[in-house]
């Protein structure tokens, strides 16, 4: 087990590694850097200009500012961001907690609902209610994802039922604990809805899928042969046998909780790591943009890791398999 | 009368559990025709009777097995006939009732031990989930009861079994595990669809030497369902041989072995390689085969379903359909050879 | 006459050689020796486990051979390299035991029984279709089949199929693990019957692994009884059948489980 653990964990390490100079050296490579867009303020002067690029290191070689970098992340320290002259980690954080709130929210509620729609369809499948059921998600995963969050965001334009974008309203530091919940919660209802709108019917269909095959397995004809009730059936000898690939969409879901509403955001003005890092590209703001990729693949890696680790714990073959039998 | 035959009168006057009355099951195709696999069969199994039912791919032996569950697939439906278990009527009876049959008052094994256990379940549990199904245990007492099933089926560690997941045992183990769950809640009857049929000479004689013991300790009746008649001597009381969905021929196992009135038994039995430990072998001999092969889509035509590959067929074999006779002690035919 | 094939002290182990697990060497074949000579049949007898399937891997050198020769047609199979192989393949063919694994179901008949065809070289396709009909026709089914698809067909017709197209490149050896074990008894007859056929048209070597011992007599003219990775007994058939000597053979030829004096009784029909 430990071995298991180790090697994986070594893959982890090696991928974050690799992606971190990727990241360093493609941004890196990006024509023009954070101080060409100030060559063009009359404001400022050329020895300002020099001053700035040398104080940032900006005209070393590639190498040794990766080299520096690394130093720097190690002990926890994620750089500068040249455009809020600020340290980096602490802004990326404060964003990334906004996204997490709507993806998290998102991601528990689409697994909710696809767990159980998606045993009842597989349950019937080809029949009346199955069929429908497919039609409508079909229809959810052709409409793209920009047409849906606009058309969320009209809704609440013209009944005025719920805020149009932001987090928060006008005031936010006045209210009391319980207002201010309340208020984050109502803001958050369209992104979420958006959210869970295009992912649901993905894992919806994952689901039904792998519950269905697992309903045409021998293993459940003789089981239904010994008398074993339908409930029992479903829950105790179909899903558990589903598990695999559902296990590895649930890793998936995880690693993709930090990039996967990017979209949603910018248009519902979300402030979230999304388009600050957009932002951030914009600007040649480089050590923000690499510590957001670092954040983003961090979460990858992490999604897979623990997909891995709950396919251990649940497949006694992959056990087996592991300890080289 | 030889001292088996005296054995056989005997068995003749045990209870019947099971009495199935021209039972008729249907497939429905994809294309809208419909295959017949079983049309009229009818037979008895007595409590703690070992009946073999024997016959080749088509012949609607497995159909049979499903079909006494009313576990047949979606395209397949029960279009006549009943089965009276223990005097119930398995075609008629509600869902409620089925379910609480399935496993207590009969159980199945279905082929291919390795695909009929839950994967990541341990077998010990596999066990107790029939339990739960039928019996108020509590959680340990099924725990309890299911390594004592298991003690039954398997000789020595019982209790690394108990634990073990289906992939970490043995062909046989797993057929073992499988028979613990059919015996979990001690059914009048098991069905064993072609459990050996993947397993080695010397595990097969064990299984069938376990079906033997659990029948004279548990006085469980068994039907045996296979394709190969040498597993049949010494082991089965009586034998059912099957074509083509209509029982051909039904006595008791010697005599049906050893003088087979159907021409379909009769070949089949010869189709055999002959092995005579006593002359020199006449090897490479070609082995007289069953000219043509099993009819796929039997419609409900006139006459005998085997005559196009009968070698005695007559004129009239075209024409009318062979009744059920009897030409000796319990055995049964059906060919217009013997008129009723 | 010079046997077809000589195996000399074969031994194939299964280990780790991976990082990071424990040595756990399993020896499936254990130093076995023997030979079949032009048209004969060797049939080697044993149960699962006693390393028959790894000898008809090590053999139709799937597998890399651990220690040993392999002689055949002058050379040395064990020590060649996979490009020396290739002109070796064709001749030395192996039928497996389940015909719903071994036939590609996308794939029609005909193409089926064509691919080795392939393999070899640049050839027509109307020439691919005329040699697959010919290997049809040999072995009882007849052009229709060309463009049937595995899944119309019954075992024993899909195990015909399968030795259509083992017999395509005019192999002088065909190994036949298990062949028969997943058939219907009649059927077996029938595929026996085209095997003994086959050999006596083509002068076909066989070497029939088997655990079915009733077969094997009737079919082999020599018989090796394997156990635990290594050759307990071998002998011509009616030695073997009728003056068994090792343990190990007698288990395997026993009776069916109770009432050995039953089967006896029985007078053959």
């Amino acid at each position: 087990m430990m071995r298991f653990l180790l090697r994986r964990l070594g893959h982890a390490a090696f991928l974050l590694i690799g992606v971190s100079v990727l990241a360093f050296f493609f941004s890196a490579l990006a024509p023009g850097n954070y101080f060409d867009e100030m060559r063009l303020n009359p404001q400022m002067s050329a020895e300002r200009l020099r001053a700035l690029r040398a104080e940032y290191q900006v005209d070393r070689p590639m190498a040794v500012r990766y080299i520096r970098w690394v130093g720097a992340v190690v002990h926890g320290n994620l750089g500068f961001s040249f455009a809020y002259n600020t340290p980096v980690a602490p802004l990326l954080w404060a964003r990334a907690r906004n996204t997490l709130l709507l993806t998290g929210t998102a991601t528990l509620l689409v697994w909710m609902l696809a767990l159980p729609l998606g045993v009842w369809s597989a349950e019937r499948l080809g029949r009346p209610a199955d069929v429908t059921l497919s039609w409508a998600t079909a229809v959810l995963l052709i409409v793209p994802d920009l047409a849906l969050s606009l058309g969320l965001l009209v809704l609440a334009v013209r009944s005025g039922w719920l805020p149009t974008g932001g987090m928060v309203s006008v005031g936010f530091e006045g209210f009391s604990a319980a207002h201010k919940l309340r208020d984050v919660a109502s803001h958050m209802v369209l992104p979420v809805t958006a959210l869970v709108a295009s992912a649901l019917p993905i894992s919806l269909r994952h689901v039904r899928a792998a519950v269905a095959e697992a309903l045409e397995a021998p293993f459940l004809r003789a089981a239904e042969g010994h008398g074993i009730s339908r409930r029992r059936l479903l829950y105790r000898y179909a899903l558990p046998a589903a598990a695999h690939p559902l296990i590895a969409l649930f890793g998936f879901s995880i690693g993709t909780l930090l990039s996967g509403s990017l979209l949603v955001e910018v248009v519902m003005s979300w402030p979230g790591l999304g388009p600050f890092l957009l932002e951030a590209i914009l600007a040649r703001d480089l050590y923000v943009v690499i510590g957001g990729v670092l954040l983003s693949t961090l979460f990858l890696v992490a999604g897979n890791f623990v997909a891995d680790l709950l396919l251990y714990w649940a497949d006694p073959r992959i056990r087996a398999e592991t300890t080289g039998r | 009368m030889a001292q088996h035959e005296v054995i056989t009168e005997e068995k003749a006057h045990l209870r019947q559990i099971l009495e199935v009355r021209d039972l008729r099951v249907a497939y429905g195709r994809r294309d809208g025709g419909v295959l017949h696999a079983l049309n009229g069969v009818s037979f008895g199994v007595g409590a703690g009777e070992i009946l073999a039912v024997l016959g080749e791919s088509g012949s609607g032996k497995s159909t049979l097995a499903a079909a006494l569950l009313r576990l047949l697939p979606p395209s397949g439906r029960i279009t006549g006939g009943e089965i009276l278990l223990e005097g119930a009527d398995v075609v008629r009876m509600g869902a409620v009732e089925l379910r609480r049959m399935r496993g207590s008052g009969v159980s199945i094994i279905f082929q291919e031990p390795s695909l009929a256990l839950h994967p990541t379940i341990r077998i010990g549990d596999q066990v107790a989930e029939v339990l739960r199904a039928h019996q108020a245990l509590s959680k340990r007492g099924r725990a309890e009861r299911a390594r004592e099933i298991l003690a039954k089926v398997f000789s020595d560690d019982v209790q690394r079994i108990c634990s073990s997941y289906p992939h970490e045992l043995s062909g046989g183990q797993q057929q073992r595990g499988l028979i613990a769950q059919a015996i979990a809640c001690e059914p009048a009857l098991v069905i064993a669809d072609e459990p050996t049929a993947s397993l080695d000479p010397s595990t097969q004689r064990e299984i069938l030497a376990l079906f033997q013991s659990l029948r004279d300790k548990l006085g469980i009746a068994f039907i045996f369902i296979t394709h190969n008649p040498a597993l049949l001597a010494g082991f089965a009381d009586r034998v059912l041989v099957v074509y083509a969905g209509k029982v051909a021929e039904v006595g008791p196992t010697e005599a049906v072995l050893s003088s087979p009135r159907h021409p379909y038994t009769q070949a089949l039995l010869k189709c055999m390689p002959q092995v005579d430990t006593t002359q020199g072998a006449r090897r490479k001999t070609l082995l007289p085969v069953i000219a043509g092969a099993v009819p796929s889509v039997v419609s409900l035509s006139r006459g005998c379903v085997f005559e196009p590959r009968c070698e005695q067929r007559m004129e009239i074999c075209q024409v009318h359909e062979p009744v059920a006779a009897m030409t000796g002690s319990r055995h049964e035919v059906s060919c217009l050879k013997f008129p009723a | 006459m010079e046997p077809v094939i000589r195996v000399e002290n074969l031994v194939k182990r299964y280990g780790s050689r991976g990082l990071g697990r424990r040595a756990e060497a399993f020896t499936a074949v254990d130093s076995v020796s023997f030979s079949i000579l032009p048209g004969c049949t060797l049939a080697l007898v044993g149960e699962s486990g006693s390393g028959k399937s790894s000898m008809a891997l090590c053999l139709s050198c799937l597998e890399r051979v651990t220690a040993g020769q392999i002689w055949f047609e002058g050379r040395d199979l064990a020590g060649l390299r996979e490009k020396e192989l290739r002109s070796v393949r064709p001749k030395l063919q192996l039928v497996f035991q389940d015909p719903a694994n071994s036939l590609n179901t996308r794939w029609t008949v005909g193409e089926i029984v064509a691919e080795p065809l392939l393999v070899r070289g640049r050839i027509s396709k109307r020439e691919r279709d005329a040699r697959a009909a010919q290997m049809l026709e040999h072995v009882g089914l007849g052009a229709e089949y060309l463009r049937r698809r595995p899944r119309e067909l019954s075992g024993g017709q899909r195990q015909r199929v399968a030795i259509a197209r083992a017999l395509v490149l005019e192999p002088r050896l065909l190994i036949l693990d298990e062949v028969l074990s997943a058939l219907d008894c009649s059927i077996q007859a029938q595929i026996a019957n085209l095997l003994v056929e086959l050999q006596r048209s083509y002068g076909l070597a066989y070497l029939f692994i088997t655990h079915d011992w009733k077969m094997a007599a009737h079919l082999a003219d020599e018989i090796a009884v394997m156990s635990h990775g290594k050759i307990v007994e071998q002998g011509a058939a009616e030695k073997i059948v009728r003056y068994a000597s090792s343990p190990e053979t007698r288990r395997l030829l026993g009776a069916p489980p109770v009432g050995r004096e039953a089967m006896e009784a029985v007078p053959k029909p």
